[in-house]
């Protein structure tokens, strides 16, 4: 899975969890969850599920804590997929 | 960690404390009773003339139970002492029957996931004779406060 292809099934993810409709449609690496998004840290905690059930990974505590935007948590997307990949 | 701990831990006070026994509680869910009062002012206007408790107070009561004990305790379990912060984020309750001034309930947690500060349960309360009133699934976000 490429990064477009990650953050286009993040974008199906976190759309549930924010009512701001132009931000939604203007989705791009460097949008931050709470600032452009309004999503609140309980809903936060809900997307990061989504995301493990999504890509079938798990999220530590510290990586959960980086997971503020779409760039930051494509990266650890993708760098877990490889992990997974290499084992 | 003693039921009684949990309870002196309890960020509530009068009027607005809905625990009175807590019955047990592990890693997994909790189980307490509350009597509601019948001099509880709510009743003076909820309704006029015919005092039912109010289905706020019902999942406030479900909530205090099942998901801040439940979640004091396993705040404790992974080995932190400071005072919590604690919010409901969302609630999505069934009201099967009414619950009348006087009345002793029963409330029940089942742990769904307890992730990132975020706890969320099935919660269930009964009445006396055993028959569900209420239930549905309840989350908050209980977080430790840096200076206790």
């Amino acid at each position: 899975m490429n990064r477009e292809e990650i953050i286009e099934t993040l974008k199906t993810i976190i759309e549930p969890y924010s009512e701001d409709a132009a931000a939604l449609a203007d989705i791009d690496e460097n949008t931050d969850f709470i600032k452009d998004l309004k999503i609140n840290s309980a809903n936060l905690v809900d997307i990061v599920l989504d995301v493990e059930e999504k890509f079938n990974i798990e999220i530590d505590n510290d990586s959960m804590a980086k997971m503020l935007t779409v760039k930051a948590t494509t990266e650890i997307i993708a760098q877990k997929l490889e992990e997974h990949a290499g084992q | 960690m003693t039921t009684e701990e949990i309870l002196d831990q309890l960020p509530y006070g009068k009027p607005f404390l809905f625990v009175d026994e807590l019955l047990h509680v592990n890693e997994n869910g909790a189980k307490g009773t509350y009597t509601y009062a019948k001099d509880l002012a709510f009743y003076m206007g909820h309704f006029k003339n015919h005092p039912v408790t109010p289905a706020v107070i019902l999942t406030e009561t479900m909530a205090q139970i099942g998901l801040v004990c439940l979640g004091i305790y396993l705040l404790k379990g992974i080995g932190t002492d400071q005072n919590i912060s604690i919010a409901m984020t969302s609630n999505a309750v069934d009201f099967l029957k009414p619950v009348a001034p006087g009345e002793q309930v029963t409330v029940t947690s089942e742990k769904v996931y307890f992730r990132f500060n975020k706890l969320s349960c099935k919660v269930k309360m009964e009445n006396a004779a055993g028959e569900v009133v209420c239930k549905g699934n309840i989350s908050g976000m209980l977080i430790p406060k840096e200076n206790g």
